[in-house]
């Protein structure tokens, strides 16, 4: 794993690491050097393939060269286009909606929104809120990386595990949680301290968004633990440092850039983050959540979309800097050779301290999620709290077609993801042809775009002719494809940069065409990665809410959306059972994965 | 096992790659080699002279800037990897990590639509070529280095194609299985007698292998020729210190004939033979032979290879300044003429052995010191 992001799916390349890695000694990051000359498939080079005199020539060359084989041109053109309409063009409609007013270009909606107070506190309370999360987070997340790779101590698993939930759960469970234990009528506040507080607001949100983001960060850190090699720790000891001086002068030092990866890949998630916001945030108000409800509460299309340049600027900011300053400088390394077997540290000031921290952090994750299926069979949270099956009835009667939309939708966009992700990984790390910078970037740059930002910008694209899609299912599918296929195109290029190319090229000369060796060859070696986008796709289907709240109409529901709207009315009982029934769903297909892959010889868990 | 050999031709290859860093870099530079039907040729030369480059343009995985490759009498310039009829040996085996051997050697056969029971037949023939009919079943990961570059070649043999091409393929094994498997890959291309490319960066791998040398130095061919060729006749320094080891010094023509040549060295007269070397063509003005002045009176550089010197013989005298047991050899490094001049003497425990400090007594075998 070497960018941002979720890291989710990223981490299941390791899995094949003692097939295929070890055989390789070329350099999985910078393609195949031939002799000290970088070649044409290395992204600077490419990069420079569009400025220097010769390169137009070249680029002529490379695509007659690929246009000799169909299937590959199809594919990339494709491609294109699904980046173009649904990622390029509706940030395009964005910004020029944003600078357009009575029909001539004017910078008239930036005005008018610095120049409203309430607006800047907004953009203030986002910032202050996402420094916070990231500060808090990546600490959380360094303390529970540091403790399962370096400590000698019990519960790793239990660690681990819990690491995991917060990704697969619908993104305001916790919020949720938070309110039946610390709401106004919350289970601790309320009836063990007997104090009206209220959790809305900043203090709610930074620990409902630390809770729910800090496990990407800890998947991302103890990925770089893991890498770096025990000797030089231990070459620090032999010179007489202890324990706490090692830390202090090799391991965090080293850890620093990967550090600053982490906060900025927490602070773009906090930026983006809907649904914690919208359901705990009470007053005080985030760029996404208003984005929404200016666009869409208030019918201000042009504020929202200057609300939402702004919002993009500052996560493109915040993505740039991850990739491209920090990027640059990380002293590890993931080559994921397995370094030798690192001497955990017994120390018990240290570890003690660590250990009881993690746990009182782990303990209050699960508390939180087994009290949501509690609160599906409680009568009235707060008042009375007799067991009832009311609210899973309700859910299966009234909310049924929620469900059965939400699975619907998720099936069917799960393939197109996986595959789209695939193959498109497919031609940004292997193959040679105009464009593929632009695509490698685009869908990149996607990871990191706020849901409400592609939303506003689907249903300004969308609404209007010549393409009318709002309304439907179709668009509700792209949104889903669109919100997880870049995930599974980033890991996908993880695992295939691990993958030695001479293998593709051994299919190649043996006679396969491109189209055979992908399906032949690349595909078998990187199942567990396209499974594992798979599963992720189905989950991110059933738990998105940010983008496709913007498109839900009275034809299509989303189970989401009905659990935010439970909530917004202060049924946290019918809120309770959506999201208990959700869990069951995702926990279902992902058992139903796991165990036929395993029977397929895929083991999606290993990854971990 | 059929043999279907051809000629490979490669005129005026070029290949430019365009960096960031560097602007443009010229990885290889009108390139001419031409190879005989069942001939093995060596491209040898260090890291970074273009070897693999031209390599991976005769396979098609790179684009040539300019020039042409033709396979036969077909130029294949610009066909796919796939209808080049071409095998290939990777350095890193690049075997298909999921499918076992007998599955491995099948792929080719398989999307050629072979039917099954050749498919089956040809497979354990080539298998037992390489003596491996019992690893059918085994996956690459539950075999050894030296197994798995042996199912790597005959993969690529069992295609019966018209050109073979190694890249590297001994560099990831130790010393000893280097050795064996180069005498094995030689000993069956013979018995084949398929055209074969192959890159090394190892000049004795090299000289053990081919029946040509290619060897190149930033994308320029520097000679080409038979291992004795570019032995005993380098065209330059370059290649005379490549190819074994070379003590180089400066000389001053005193007389010249048609074959034979007395030159100056630090006041010392030697009686050396000149050569035209036979090689086919050396790059334009890069040390190439005959680009240098031979009259008298001009500079040259000669060569003396380390075995030249024959210790013990009583023409000259000089101090030993290093002496090292090698086993098979007793190395010196001895100051003569002005130069620190390295020699081997063979089979040490018979003689005499000479150690630091020592004055040495030798002579010199005037016939193989070469003007370069």
């Amino acid at each position: 794993m070497t960018g941002g992001g979720p890291v989710f799916p990223g981490s299941f390349p390791s899995i094949f690491s003692d097939r295929i890695r070890s055989k390789s000694d070329r350099n999985p990051i910078d393609g195949v050097p031939i002799e000290g000359v970088p070649i044409v498939s290395d992204n600077k080079t490419t990069r420079s393939l569009s400025r220097s005199g010769n390169s137009f020539q070249d680029g002529l060359r490379q695509l007659r060269f690929t246009l000799r084989d169909p299937v590959l041109l199809v594919s990339i053109v494709s491609i294109l286009i699904v980046v173009l309409l649904f990622i390029i063009f509706p940030l395009f409609s964005i910004l020029k909606e944003s600078v357009y007013y009575q029909g001539s270009l004017s910078i008239h909606h930036f005005r008018n929104f610095f120049r409203q107070a309430y607006n800047l506190d907004i953009v203030w309370n986002t910032i202050r809120l996402g420094i916070s999360v990231s500060l808090l987070g990546t600490v959380v997340a360094f303390l529970f990386a540091y403790a399962t790779t370096y400590l000698k101590i019990p519960s790793k698993k239990f660690f681990r595990v819990l690491s995991i939930l917060p990704m697969i759960s619908p993104p305001f469970v916790i919020s949720l949680a938070a309110i039946l234990l610390f709401g106004r009528s919350g289970l601790i506040t309320k009836q063990l301290l007997g104090i009206r507080s209220d959790i809305y607001g900043f203090w709610g949100l930074m620990l409902t968004q630390t809770l729910s983001f800090f496990p990407v960060g800890y998947l991302m850190l103890t990925n770089l633990l893991q890498n770096i090699d025990p000797s030089i720790e231990e070459a620090s000891q032999a010179l007489g440092a202890s324990q706490w001086k090692v830390f202090r002068t090799v391991t965090l030092p080293l850890m620093i850039p990967g550090l600053a990866n982490a906060a900025l890949l927490i602070f773009i998630q906090s930026l983006a983050d809907f649904g914690n916001a919208i359901v705990i945030g009470g007053n005080y108000t985030t760029m996404a959540v208003q984005i929404y409800q200016q666009g869409i509460g208030a019918y201000d299309m042009a504020g929202a979309t200057a609300l939402a340049i702004v919002l993009l600027s500052i996560s493109m900011l915040a993505f740039y800097l991850q990739h491209q300053v920090i990027g640059q400088k990380s002293y590890v390394t993931v080559t994921g050779k397995a370094a030798k077997e690192r001497v955990l540290i017994r120390n018990k000031s240290a570890t003690i301290p660590i250990y009881i921290v993690c746990m009182s952090i782990s303990v209050l994750v699960i508390s939180m999620y087994a009290l949501v299926p509690y609160g599906a069979f409680v009568r009235l949270w707060g008042a009375d709290f007799s067991l009832t099956t009311k609210w899973i009835v309700y859910v299966f009667t009234i909310g049924r077609r929620y469900i059965v939309d939400s699975t619907t939708l998720a099936i069917i966009s799960t393939p197109i993801a996986g595959l789209l992700g695939i193959v498109s990984a497919f031609l940004i790390v292997r193959k040679k042809f105009p464009g593929r910078r632009f695509m490698e970037s685009s869908i990149l740059v996607a990871i990191a775009l706020p849901g409400t930002v592609l939303g506003l910008g689907y249903v300004l694209t969308y609404n209007t002719p010549p393409l009318i899609l709002t309304g439907g299912s179709v668009i509700l599918i792209i949104a889903l494809v669109i919100r997880s296929m870049p995930i599974g195109t980033r890991s996908a290029i993880a695992a295939l940069k691990q993958i030695d190319p001479s293998i593709e090229e051994a299919a190649n000369i043996c006679g396969a065409s491109s189209k055979k060796v992908f399906t032949s060859v690349t595909i078998p070696l990187i199942k567990p990665v396209f499974f594992s986008s798979m599963v992720y796709a189905f989950i991110r289907g059933m738990t998105l809410v940010s983008t496709i709240i913007f498109l839900v109409s009275a034809r299509w529901q989303m189970l989401t959306v009905a659990i935010m709207n439970q909530v917004d009315q202060g049924l946290y009982g019918a809120a309770n059972a959506y999201c208990l029934v959700l869990i069951g769903i995702v926990g279902i297909v992902m058992l139903t994965m796991s165990f036929i892959l395993k029977r397929v010889g895929v083991n999606l868990k290993e990854g971990y | 096992m059929r043999t279907n050999a051809k000629s490979v031709q490669l005129n005026q290859l070029t290949k430019t790659f365009i960096t960031s860093t560097r602007g443009e870099v010229k990885a290889v530079q009108n390139v001419d080699i031409s190879i005989g039907p069942g001939e093995f040729v060596t491209l040898l030369g260090p890291s970074g002279c273009g070897k693999t480059t031209i390599l991976r343009m005769i396979a098609g995985f790179e684009m040539p800037t300019s020039g042409a490759i033709m396979i036969g009498d077909q130029n294949v310039s610009t066909k796919t990897p796939d209808k080049r009829d071409i095998g290939m040996v990777f350095q890193n085996y690049a075997l298909f990590p999921h499918l076992n051997v007998f599955n491995n050697i099948a792929y080719g056969l398989k999307l050629k639509k072979v039917p099954h029971d050749e498919i089956n037949r040809r497979v354990h023939e080539v298998l037992k070529l390489v003596q491996m009919d019992d690893f059918a079943e085994r996956v690459p990961a539950q075999m050894s280095g030296g197994q798995q570059q042996r199912v790597a070649l005959v993969r690529a043999l069992v295609m019966e194609p018209s050109v073979l091409l190694f890249d590297e393929p001994l560099s990831n094994l130790d010393a000893k299985l280097r050795v064996h498997m180069r005498d094995e890959i030689r000993k069956i291309q013979k018995k084949v007698g398929i055209t074969t490319v192959y890159v090394t960066h190892d000049q004795s791998e090299a000289m053990a292998v081919s029946d040509s040398v290619v060897i190149l130095k930033d994308g320029i061919i520097q000679q080409v020729g038979s291992p004795q060729e570019v032995y005993q006749h380098p065209v330059n320094e370059f290649v005379a210190k490549f190819i074994g080891k070379a003590n180089i010094l400066n000389a001053t023509i005193v007389e010249i004939e048609k074959d034979r040549a007395v030159i100056d060295v630090h006041g010392v007269n030697f009686t050396v033979p000149v050569t035209v070397p036979s090689g086919k063509g050396a790059a334009d003005g890069i040390g190439a032979a005959g680009s240098k002045p031979r009259e008298k009176g001009s500079k040259v550089r000669i060569v003396i290879r380390p075995e030249s010197v024959l210790v013990g013989k009583k023409d000259f005298k000089a101090p030993v300044m290093k002496s090292v047991y090698m086993g098979t050899a007793q190395d010196y490094k001895i100051e003569f003429l002005g130069n620190a001049i390295e020699i081997s003497d063979n089979n040490p425990t018979t003689k005499r052995v000479y150690n630091e400090g020592d004055i040495m007594e030798f002579s010199l075998d005037e016939g193989s010191i070469h003007i370069i």
